[in-house]
């Protein structure tokens, strides 16, 4: 047993590593990520805002983390 | 002697949300953020549409949209532009209403790239999906005004008939069928897309829409914020002239000054 295990994720497609036990809205802060200006799709369900603190990030999640854009 | 006629302001309500002005623009394909505020802000827009993508996470300090334009002031219509499929522009919305905090939407199902024509099988079950779900979609469709009918009984807070395809610059192509759309409509109709110049939007208003949308046309101008203060005047000047009713047309001359007294 590692003393600082890892979970494998997929975020905007792409595979990454994060700490165990992170929230949500510490793993948006450790991407550099205001949570207030993004939305969060995970495993293609989305994550109300008011529970981005509480949710836990689990092995093998997917995540979609998107924000506006320029767009016609 | 001559009161004015329209004493209160000339506004339009979509969904319950009441606004002056008549241009909804883009905020794609500018030079710069800059550049994209000042041209809204010429616009005298009171709705923007804005895409929903994916961060960077490489480069999260990157300059936001937020950051230029206030959702605050001006309203953010988050739209599905590049969904193929009801599928992705359900998901697109459901995440756009996450990251925005808001049901007022634009529903756009694109059918083939080439044209970016709409596919409207899957507009229509996306329509069906999205208002179950209370959102108030306002949707991009063909100029036809059956399928306009159809989308509206789905529950289509506006209808949004392209005027031609999409960044074509074309100007309105099919000027009997938006007449129809705007004929039959009980919701908000806006001219989407297809738009080139301040006479096509100008040409849209004396339809009796009751709004354009627009994006290239102003942001491939040579000078785009000279472009949207000519689109708000278009826009403007078409709808005045709706209202004010245009004379009949003739088929010869009419003189203007009386024949009578002639020297």
């Amino acid at each position: 047993m590692s003393d600082n295990p890892t979970l494998v994720i997929q975020v905007n497609g792409e595979p990454r590593r994060v700490a165990d036990g992170l929230s949500i809205s510490a793993m948006l802060g450790e991407l550099g990520l205001d949570p207030r200006k993004v939305a969060v799709e995970r495993n293609l369900e989305i994550v109300p805002r008011s529970s981005l603190d509480e949710v836990a990030v689990a092995d093998g999640d997917a995540f979609e983390i998107v924000h506006f854009v320029g767009g016609g | 002697m001559n009161a004015p006629q329209n004493l209160q302001p000339d506004t339009w309500t979509v969904a319950g949300r009441t606004f002056t002005s008549r241009l909804i623009v883009g905020t794609g394909k500018y030079k710069s953020l800059e550049e994209n505020a000042a041209a809204v802000e010429a616009s005298g827009a009171e709705i923007v549409t804005v895409a929903v993508r994916r961060v960077n996470i490489s480069d999260p300090s990157q300059p936001m949209l937020t950051d230029h334009i206030d959702p605050k002031r001006i309203t953010y219509l988050p739209n599905t532009a590049g969904c193929f499929t009801a599928e992705d522009a359900i998901r697109t919305l459901r995440l756009a209403r996450e990251a925005g905090g808001w049901n007022l939407v634009k529903l756009e199902v694109l059918g083939e790239a080439k044209t970016l024509y709409p596919d409207m099988r899957e507009t229509l079950k996306a329509t069906e999906v999205l208002v179950k779900e209370g959102f108030e979609p306002m949707v991009y469709c063909v100029d036809d005004p059956i399928a306009a009918k159809q989308l509206e009984e789905a529950g289509a807070v506006a209808i949004m008939p392209l005027g031609a395809p999409i960044g074509s610059g074309l100007g309105l192509q099919n000027l009997v069928t938006i007449r129809l759309i705007v004929e039959g409509a009980n919701v908000p109709v806006l001219v989407d897309a297809g738009v080139g110049t301040a006479s096509d939007a100008a040409e849209a208003m004396e339809l009796g829409c009751d709004g354009v949308l627009m994006n290239t046309a102003i942001a491939e101008a040579k000078d785009p914020v000279l472009m949207a203060r000519a689109m708000k005047a278009g826009v403007e000047a078409g709808r005045l002239a709706y209202l004010a009713g245009r004379m009949q047309k003739r088929r010869y001359a009419d003189p203007s000054s009386p024949l009578a007294g002639l020297i």
